[in-house]
């Protein structure tokens, strides 16, 4: 089969590798029809995730046809149009009982969880295409991929409703909706999110369905800043204006009820904080820039809700924890339990209550998956979310 | 002005002085925590010895807890079937039951080559404990033993596995005790890992994407 592999910082090639089967009995084999590049793509392309190798596979928005069945499944059958969730999950151990898909026990192959375990204290749970840290497991940015304990992950959907309006389902529409559950938004609450990618924008609409009163949008991309607009949010650009400034004048001296930091460790600008994270990051002394979140700490009212969807991997400096303690904030955080969200998000996708589809900017075959990576990675403004399809004819040029 | 100037060296030579008491007491108060610190070895302590940072002379082998989210009289019947070993035991071939309390262990060996040795139960206490034995003539003599017991909460089942490996039977017994235990205790924890996989999903985790060289 043909799939997208990392050979390195931006080196992403599309080749030729064998076609995955059957292993273990709950498997099942999805021939992917459609599948996006994420943001926290972009973290492996730019190289700063680590235990990531040579001919990987990426890829962990996926949807697509199952085409095979382990012996151990009983709830797909052949034919099943399916989302994948990027989360693998046994459904079985005590965290998957309680719904916290995202820390499952038993997804991440035992040798491959000592790395995560001496990295954080404990393992992670197996993620598709997302580096040896969470299993190795091959991703979706390819025609066949292999999904381990397939009758606890994917969602079938059994209406017609065009892959465009589902394939989020898979991880960024979950997790920009945790990010907002996270905040805890009570009635004339005011939050403030960091980050106008797909999270971000999702986090947004997920706020305002939640209730929020007002949700500010900060970010430096016009265009986004824009999408952020159309959904229904307030914009600050953080290269015309000083966003604590902005945040406490724009919630009556008060400072926003909750914070969102769909950013993460590679955080953009020109804050002298930030540009100390560069040096640090560069020299290797640090290994994630903070600048949004130190700033959504500050901002935040006392006694406020933070909530961090952005990918962290490793340390940062200047964690203001004087401001953290001091204001008495919550923080809240996580991969997002994606098993957890999917009937009810699905629903709201079929009442038309929640789209999608806005947010994707470019569809294009597999085979012009290096391009993609590029365009999302340095055309940021105007590449909001691409999706592969690998069914979709290459054409020449 | 003068009279500030004297004020202030005053002051200066106070907190110099305040400064030195307090960095006398600091050094005495470090001191006497050390001396507590030779002493707490014998001090009554919960935590198991295999995490104690002064251990003496006493070596109790490798040991590992892990939680099991299945009821301990199942999780006890699976490891009391020693011949499923090589199920979740990466470097163990097979074993063979002889009779209630003997089996013939087959184990990978340095370079590709294996090792054979027979162990017996010493205790079996249903739904407690297993503890075996290796041959006292065995090339890689090793003992083990497992203990189960409930978790709090109706959170399953705790295993405790402490498996100790006597590498004093000549050189192959010498480098297999040695691929046993590479990096202390990791072999274990591995193993602990693909036990509860096996006993909590049915099957054990791998990203292999095809049937071959699928070890977890």
């Amino acid at each position: 089969m043909r799939a997208l592999t990392w050979h390195g910082k931006h080196d992403v090639r599309v080749e030729t590798v064998p076609d995955p089967q059957i292993v273990n009995p709950r498997d099942a084999i999805i021939k992917v029809t459609s599948t996006a590049i994420c943001g926290s793509d972009l973290h492996l392309y730019d190289g700063v995730i680590p235990t990531m190798r040579p001919g990987d596979i990426l890829g962990h928005e996926f949807m697509g046809e199952v085409v095979d069945v382990g012996r151990g499944n009983t709830r797909l059958k052949r034919g099943d149009r399916v989302v994948v969730p990027f989360v693998i999950a046994c459904g079985n151990c005590f965290f998957c009982r309680r719904q916290q898909f995202a820390a499952c026990d038993n997804s991440n192959p035992a040798y491959k969880a000592d790395i995560s375990q001496m990295l954080y204290g404990h393992h992670m749970c197996g993620f598709f295409g997302y580096s040896h840290l969470t299993g190795g497991y091959a991703g979706g940015q390819a025609e066949y991929v292999r999904v381990p304990f397939s009758d606890v992950g994917p969602i079938v959907i059994d209406d017609g409703m065009e892959d465009d309006r589902v394939l989020f389902l898979s991880d960024i529409l979950p997790t920009g909706w945790m990010a907002a559950e996270n905040c805890e938004i009570e009635e004339g609450d005011t939050v403030a999110v960091w980050g106008c990618g797909p999270v971000g924008l999702f986090a947004i609409q997920s706020a305002l369905i939640m209730g929020a009163a007002q949700v500010i949008a900060i970010d430096h991309y016009p265009h986004r800043l824009e999408l952020a607009r159309k959904l229904g949010a307030k914009t600050v650009n953080y290269r015309n204006t000083r966003v604590y400034e902005a945040l406490m004048e724009m919630t009556g001296g008060i400072g926003p009820d909750a914070v969102i930091d769909a950013v993460g460790l590679e955080s953009h600008g020109f804050a002298p904080d930030n540009l100390y994270d560069y040096a640090k990051q560069s020299l290797r002394l640090e290994t994630d820039r903070s600048h949004v979140l130190r700033e959504a700490l500050y901002a935040c009212r006392k006694g406020g809700r933070v909530s961090v969807p952005g990918v962290y991997g490793g340390f940062v400096d200047k964690f203001p924890v004087g401001a953290f303690m001091q204001k008495g904030l919550t923080m809240r955080t996580g991969q997002t339990h994606v098993q957890k969200y999917l009937s009810g998000l699905l629903e709201m996708i079929r009442d038309n209550r929640i789209d999608t589809t806005f947010l994707i900017s470019h569809r294009m075959p597999l085979e012009k998956g290096p391009d993609a990576y590029r365009k999302f990675a340095f055309e940021q403004n105007e590449t909001t979310k691409v999706v592969l399809k690998p069914g979709m004819e290459a054409r020449n040029g | 002005m003068y009279r500030r100037h004297v004020r202030r060296s005053n002051g200066r030579a106070l907190a110099a002085g305040v400064l030195g008491v307090v960095a006398g007491a600091a050094v005495l108060f470090a001191a006497r925590n050390m001396m507590r610190g030779h002493r707490r070895i014998i001090e009554p302590e919960d935590a198991p010895r295999r995490t104690w940072r002064r251990k003496g002379r006493w070596r109790e082998g490798v040991g590992r807890t892990i939680t099991v989210n299945r009821p301990r009289e199942e999780v006890y019947a699976r490891w009391r079937d020693f011949a499923s070993f090589p199920d979740f035991m990466e470097n163990v071939r097979s074993v063979t039951p002889l009779d209630q309390t003997r089996s013939r262990w087959v184990v990978e060996g340095p370079a590709g080559s294996t090792v054979e040795f027979e162990t017996k139960i010493v205790e079996d206490r249903p739904n407690e404990l297993i503890a075996w034995e290796s041959d006292e003539n065995a090339q890689v003599r090793n003992s083990g033993r497992v203990s189960f017991r409930d978790a709090p909460g109706g959170r399953g089942t705790e295993i405790e596995a402490v498996i100790a490996y006597d590498p004093s039977g000549g050189a192959v017994g010498r480098m297999t005790a040695k691929l046993f235990q590479r990096g202390p205790g990791v072999q274990t924890r591995r193993e602990l890992r693909r036990f509860k996989q096996l006993m909590e999903t049915g099957e054990i985790a791998t990203a292999a994407s095809r049937p071959a060289a699928s070890h977890g």
